[in-house]
């Protein structure tokens, strides 16, 4: 569904992305991890077109999106959910729900997705008619989520949405990520937390340094030695 | 705030506009040349402060450009007046300011904040100076004549451009290119994460108030009967929008129109009255209102209709509460 190639990417003369390959399936959870300053949240904004990569391609459901801006990357149905706290703050929960489907094909849908994604997030349905800013973090991480949700993407991508959440909402948070796949939606979770993403996630890659150094299925990255050393502290 | 209280607020504004409008049609009617050009006179600004106010509003970009297409539309008419129909050139004037925004704001919406405002406040002296140059130098004329028009009609197409302005401004509110708007003056990075074409959208919006702000340049010109690059490029006009706009209060449509309403009037009342003085009085309503009312008028009468809601709402819980005791009492 999406698929990455050697892709190279520089801020300024510094390069953050070395020859980087990486590959999403339809109906899959894969995770992203790795520490801070890795590269991840570079490599997200290189797929959903805010930067661009210097060597490399990226493709979606087939057809070449490096080099698209945003807006038609997010139309063709790739959604990317930033960090925590990236909502609206004037605007209420509705209006930043309804922005999220800002493109034309969701618009139409509008009032049916805000159903939907109030059935996943009734907590955001309590709290409709209230401004962001008045949201607890792990609202607003919800409400970034629910927006997301609401341009029907085919693939969602994640940014560390537990991000400075409590324990509970972790867990949350993970459980609303994991229940996606059976809205049909794909997702890519870039995450620190490393024990919880492996857990849900179909398969892994592990990025340090702008690099690719592990790629397997959850379960295998769980046991691995090098993984239970530098990202579980066993 | 239930539905019914904020529909039939509706209602009583549409009938208060609709009167008020019927008002102004019939106005030349009965009353004198110097109402009729003072009501012209504050029609422009608030035709070009709710034109400012329909693009910085929303996006928080402080565009200090307004007196470089006021400009283009005046000389437009100046230039174009004594061959064409005026309407035909006060159509030519908004496009021409359209354009002139369009290019701009392609070079320059990347710019933020401060460095936005700086930019289009440079853009009035370019123009003019360019002007200036070029009418010294290529066409050998310094000033220009405009042809007069009668003033019940400049009164008449001022008040279409009014209704014109006011139906867009409203139309863009309520869609969703208003609310995107808004999200690009909050956070613009995660609104072109949602799919928001930001830069578009813009450079749009800011065309389309230019062309409004051409389009009254043009109109008025008619009123000065003589002009050149220094008149016309008056850095006063691009003040003035973004003064009226915080005066009035941006939070809602009629905001800017009351506010540029009482500040163009309040401006002619006092420069008949205190000719030498007006500017100090003018710098200290600015000052009181920007210090006390942070919303603006609006954001005034607002808050007084709160108080006086909640004020009913007092006495009529301590009415009851008064009733319930007594029953109390009476049952002891």
């Amino acid at each position: 569904m999406l698929e990455l190639n050697n892709i190279n990417a520089f801020y300024g003369k510094v390069q953050s992305l070395w020859d980087l390959s990486l590959k999403v399936e339809e109906a899959e959870i894969v995770a992203l991890v790795g520490a801070n300053g890795a590269g991840k949240t570079t490599l997200l904004n290189t797929i959903c077109g805010l930067m661009s990569p210097a060597s490399g391609s990226v493709s979606f459901l087939g057809r070449r999106i490096d080099g698209l801006t945003p807006h038609s990357i997010v139309e063709m149905g790739l959604s990317h959910i930033p960090e925590s706290g990236r909502v609206f703050p004037d605007m209420t929960v509705r209006e930043n729900l309804e922005m999220g489907a800002y493109p034309y094909h969701a618009w139409k849908m509008k009032e049916e997705t805000l159903k939907q994604v109030f059935q996943i997030f009734p907590r955001l349905e309590e709290r409709e008619g209230q401004l962001a800013r008045t949201l607890s973090g792990g609202e607003k991480q919800m409400l970034a989520m629910g927006r997301g949700l609401m341009s029907r993407p085919r693939l969602c991508m994640f940014d560390e949405p537990s991000y400075g959440l409590a324990p509970k909402l972790v867990l949350e948070v993970f459980r609303i990520v994991n229940s996606l796949r059976e809205h049909g939606i794909t997702v890519l979770l870039v995450e620190q937390n490393v024990r919880h993403t492996l857990e849900i996630a179909d398969r892994a890659y592990v990025l340090e340094n702008g690099r690719m150094v592990l790629e397997g299925s959850g379960a295998e990255l769980l046991q691995s030695d090098y993984v239970k050393k530098a990202y579980l502290g066993l | 705030m239930n539905k019914v209280a904020f529909t039939s607020r509706n209602l009583y504004l549409q009938v208060l506009l609709i009167l008020v409008l019927i008002l102004l049609v019939a106005l030349p009617f009965y009353t004198s040349a110097y109402n009729i050009m003072l009501l012209c006179n504050i029609l422009m600004y608030i035709i070009i402060t709710v034109s400012w106010v329909l693009f910085s509003g929303p996006t928080g970009y402080i565009s200090l450009a307004s007196a470089a297409f006021f400009g283009v539309g005046i000389y437009t008419s100046a230039v174009l007046g004594q061959s064409l129909p005026l309407p035909l050139v006060i159509i030519i004037g908004g496009l021409f300011s359209f354009f002139l925004a369009l290019l701009v704001g392609v070079i320059t919406l990347r710019l933020r904040g401060m460095y936005f405002s700086i930019f289009t406040f440079g853009l009035v002296e370019l123009v003019k100076h360019f002007l200036l140059w070029w009418e010294i130098t290529k066409t050998n004329t310094r000033g220009r004549f405009v042809i007069l028009v009668n003033y019940i009609h400049v009164f008449y197409i001022m008040l279409a451009i009014f209704l014109v302005l006011l139906l867009i401004a409203y139309l863009i509110r309520r869609s969703k290119y208003g609310l995107a708007l808004q999200s690009i003056g909050e956070y613009e990075e995660a609104a072109a994460h949602i799919g928001i074409n930001v830069t578009l959208l813009k450079v749009v919006t800011f065309a389309v108030s230019s062309f409004f702000i051409g389009t009254v340049g043009a109109v008025m010109a008619t009123r000065w009967t003589y002009i050149d690059p220094v008149i016309a490029f008056d850095p006063f006009y691009s003040f003035m929008p973004v003064l009226m706009a915080i005066f009035g209060g941006m939070g809602q449509l009629y905001g800017p129109v009351i506010g540029a309403a009482i500040f163009a009037y309040l401006e002619e009342a006092l420069i008949t009255r205190f000719p030498y003085h007006y500017m100090l009085i003018f710098g200290i309503i600015m000052v009181v209102s920007i210090l006390y009312l942070p919303e603006g008028l609006i954001g005034l009468l607002q808050k007084l209709w709160k108080i006086i809601n909640s004020g009913r709402l007092a006495v009529y819980r301590e009415k009851r509460q008064k009733r319930g005791t007594g029953r109390e009492q009476e049952n002891a």
